[in-house]
């Protein structure tokens, strides 16, 4: 895996993490607006962070970690440079979106959830932008490539490589 | 903005607000007044846009709300632009030729306002639409 | 009049921001501003205009002009053209496909004809991120006018008469919620507004909250009022940062502007509401597993009763309602029980928004009267199948609704005919699908979410979608028996008798009505190892037209088993023995000589 950021950057994440926590006004029930946050500093969620979110809050951190892994959109592993997120909604998946996906799978030879070796590419499965009428949809970094065709992948690719 | 402190006030501010907005009913409303300012080339090289602010700075002044005023292209009758056309629903249209910005208030006052048509302004309509 | 001669609005929703409506907005105004326009047009971004499969939309009033597909490249034109000449620019029209003509006015055009706008009545018309037009279109006037003139049970009792049930589902008639709310004796209560959207290809409360988001907070004050609670939570996903944003600023704008807080309208009722994030987990849409959520907790349903109501959120009685739900109640407040009621049908009043999506030719949001046909609203206003294809199937009610077929089409629909005919209105997805769509396989497509999204604690949903989702890959797969499908019947109805939730309840819908409607195709799959729609890849088997192929390689080149063999410029074979029907050779192919079958 790779390094993603030096030690001294991390305490300072830890600290920003710190001082939105301190400036909440509630703390019941926080935690899941916490790991928004957390997961917003430091790109996922690693045990550390749920460790240090705990004993902030003052929690088990079994109660972090069920929580953690009961939302999709909260993840355990670093994601990639670039996270290709593909909708499987059911308007694109009418219009052809498991081809999509299984042509990124192929590409890139990783699966949804799934990081490329070099850190550089993701992917993931989405359920619905509410793009509908672009259907099917990927997004790139959060820019979307509408009516796309198994032909573009490459050329979606490319813009990346 | 200090808060709004009761119903009556936030009345009288819809009331202030709703006519930045009423343009986008204009277009959808039956029984407005239409009035079309030609703004083609020709038009607006005599002054059709200044025309047209003037209109529609009287009208405001005047407080009048079933004025819908749109553009179009050339009417056809260049030998007298600026034109402006007025539409009574229900009635026949009414052209008025070299309309610059003064006569265009006289419209407003007159026409519009007091039905009263401004006669020496008329021109005829060069064609019938079909 | 206004200040400015002319509006341009352009829909600034998710869909068309996706396709650069940015760009648009911001070179309209570098032309105007180039043509000295800038102080007698406006540019207004909008919420979503509903016609999303020709965005990006933008519309010019007073002209009441609409172009569709608008390119950030076009901006100069329609300056130039239309807001200094007043020459319609005619190839942004829309061409009525029906009359082959194009058409300037929206309301000509049969996507919106047969539309009645309540819960959407502002989006596409006023820019979301401003107060004063909310205002202006009277917008807090419902509030103001329960705050003034009106008990709490007075409203309670003006909703009830008007009908008015959950739109997001379950379709409990709203006013006896809040009443169950009203009459449960408690210090604290709360409103819960239900945004975590979860049904895949449904997207009419984003839309909402994108492009009105007053209206729902105006109605979570309401519904404060009317229940005797002073807090609210917006429960949204994530997933939908636009949205999140525009209900922040109009928060913000509502705090600032007294409408949001203490001492509302000087009348001495204080009710504030913040934000709370969902994560991504489809079963939050149930509301007893939101107001977990929202404690912080993972998501898992509990039993009803105790309903929230009584006991919800802190154990405090709670109402939970829908976006869609609360957009309808400032125009119930302001025109009446009556007018609302009079629209639609005995049991279902007042209109839905539906998400029109999949194979149809105008893809959007749609709102109108409940009791209306599924053919008016896929063929007249969704302007039939896309490519001319052959209509087979329209799935309604996401995950947890059915398909519906052919015989379907001229059921009046609500709540209650949607539900007797094996769907369910749900939060209104609509997807339709055409004779290119294998039912089995949209089965498992619903069931792979399903189990994706269960929360595991009880065994029908968990253990039980799980067997549902392997039998059905096991069919797709052509090693399905007779007797699978058998035990997919049973234990889809057994999962419908005992799951705990509304989500695992609801489950096995889209295979106990595929089975019921298409139950030929499945018979196919597993007796025939056939799949007429040549989607399930393992019942498939690829072969050369000896006609129609040149010889060109293309094929053979890409073939990861090496299977196709041929000389060049003659035509090519595949060996079947050894073909693992990836269909890599028939996207190479370019002259449409490989076909499925």
């Amino acid at each position: 895996m790779k390094k993603v950021c030096t030690n001294k950057l991390t305490d300072e994440k830890f600290k920003a993490l710190d001082e939105f926590i301190d400036k909440l006004s509630y703390k019941d029930g926080a935690l899941i607006t916490v790991l928004h946050k957390a997961q917003e500093i430091f790109g996922y969620l690693p045990v550390e962070v749920q460790l240090h979110v705990a004993q902030k809050l003052d929690m088990p951190a079994a109660k972090v970690n069920g929580v953690v892994t009961f939302y999709s959109y909260f993840s355990e592993t670093p994601k990639g440079e670039h996270v290709i997120s593909v909708c499987l909604g059911t308007a694109c998946f009418v219009r052809g979106a498991e081809n999509i996906i299984k042509e990124f799978e192929k590409r890139l030879s990783i699966k949804p959830g799934q990081t490329t070796a070099d850190g550089k590419f993701s992917i993931d499965a989405l359920r619905c932008v509410g793009a509908c009428g672009l259907a099917p949809v990927v997004m790139v970094d959060g820019k979307v490539y509408g009516r796309v065709k198994v032909e573009d992948v490459d050329a979606i690719l490319k813009n990346y490589i | 903005m200090c808060p709004i402190k009761s119903l009556d006030e936030l009345k009288a501010l819809r009331d202030k607000l709703k006519t930045d907005i009423d343009v986008r009913e204009a277009g959808e409303a039956e029984g407005n007044i239409k009035v079309i300012v030609g703004m083609a080339t020709c038009g607006i090289a005599a002054g059709a846009r200044e025309t047209m602010l003037a209109m529609l700075e009287e009208i405001n002044k005047l407080g009048i709300k079933n004025v819908t005023i749109v553009q179009s292209g050339c009417m056809g009758s260049c030998y007298a632009e600026p034109t402006v056309e007025l539409r009574f629903p229900g009635q026949e249209p009414i052209l008025y030729g070299n309309v610059n910005s003064e006569k265009g208030r006289e419209i407003v006052t007159k026409h519009i306002k007091d039905g009263e048509l401004v006669q020496n302004l008329i021109i005829g309509r060069p064609f019938e639409t079909v | 009049m206004s200040k400015y001669r002319m509006h341009l609005l352009v829909c600034g929703g998710t869909g068309c921001k996706a396709s650069d409506s940015d760009g648009i907005i911001s070179n309209l105004e570098k032309h105007i501003k180039e043509h000295g326009l800038e102080n007698e047009v406006q540019v207004v971004t909008t919420g979503c205009f509903g016609f999303c499969e020709k965005g990006p939309i933008v519309k010019v009033h007073p002209d009441n002009v609409f172009y569709i597909e608008v390119k950030p490249e076009d901006a100069e034109e329609i300056v130039k053209e239309h807001l200094v000449k007043g020459r319609v620019v005619n190839r942004l029209l829309y061409v009525e496909p029906t009359l082959q003509e194009r058409v300037g006015q929206h309301k000509d055009m049969a996507f919106y004809k047969k539309q009645i706008r309540i819960a959407l009545r502002n989006c596409g018309f006023i820019s979301p991120e401003d107060i004063n037009e909310y205002i202006s279109v009277e917008g807090y006037q419902a509030l103001g006018k329960v705050l003034t003139e009106m008990s709490p049970e007075e409203v309670i009792e003006l909703v009830k008469k008007s009908g008015l049930r959950g739109r997001g589902g379950g379709g409990f008639p709203t006013g006896i919620k809040w009443e169950a709310a009203r009459k449960t004796a408690s210090e604290d209560k709360y409103i819960i507004c239900n945004a975590d959207e979860g049904d895949p290809g449904a997207f009419m409360d984003r839309s909402i909250l994108e492009g009105d988001p007053h209206s729902v907070l105006e109605a979570m004050a309401i519904a404060g009022y009317a229940t005797g609670a002073k807090e609210g939570f917006i429960y949204i996903r994530a997933e939908y940062p636009l949205a999140i944003h525009r209900l922040q600023i109009a928060i913000t704008q509502a705090r600032e502007f007294g409408l949001l807080g203490k001492d509302i309208l000087g009348t001495g009722f204080d009710f504030d509401l913040d934000i709370r994030y969902g994560a991504g987990a489809f079963v939050c849409g149930e509301e007893t597993a939101l107001i977990h959520s929202i404690e912080g907790d993972r998501g898992e349903p509990t039993n009803k009763p105790p309903f929230p109501a009584q006991s919800g959120l802190w154990k405090k009685p709670t109402s939970v309602n829908n976006v869609e739900t609360f957009a309808n109640i400032p125009p119930i407040i302001l025109k009446g029980a009556e007018w609302f009621s009079a629209i639609g049908t005995e049991k279902s009043k007042g209109t839905k928004v539906f998400a029109l999506a999949g194979k149809v030719n105008n893809v959007g949001l749609v709102e109108v009267p409940m009791g209306i046909t599924l053919r008016e609203i896929i063929f007249d206003i969704g302007g039939g199948i896309k490519d001319d294809r052959k209509f087979k199937s329209v799935q309604t009610g996401g995950p947890s609704g059915g398909c519906l077929t052919e015989e379907n089409l001229d059921t009046p629909i609500d709540y209650e005919t949607l539900a007797s005919i094996g769907s369910m209105m749900g939060s209104g997805g609509m997807i339709v699908m055409d004779e290119d769509d294998c039912m089995v396989n949209v089965a498992k497509f619903y069931l792979e979410f399903t189990v994706d999204e269960s929360c595991g604690k009880c065994t029908p949903c968990r253990v039980g979608n799980k067997r549902l989702h392997e039998i059905l890959t096991r069919i797709t797969e052509g090693k399905g028996t007779m007797k699978d499908l058998e035990v997919l019947k049973e234990l889809g109805e057994a999962i419908k008798d005992t799951a705990l939730c509304g989500l695992g309840q609801t489950s096995p819908n889209p295979v106990l009505s595929t089975m019921k409607y298409f139950w030929d195709e499945y018979v196919e799959h597993v007796k025939d190892k056939k799949c007429r729609a040549g989607v399930c890849t393992s019942l498939l088997s690829y072969y050369i037209i000896a006609e129609k192929c040149i010889g060109c390689t293309a094929c053979a080149r890409v073939c990861p088993v090496k299977c196709i063999k041929g000389e060049v410029k003659k035509p090519h074979e595949i060996d079947q023995s050894k073909c693992i029907k990836c269909g890599a050779c028939y996207t190479a192919c370019k002259f449409k000589a490989i076909e499925k079958r």
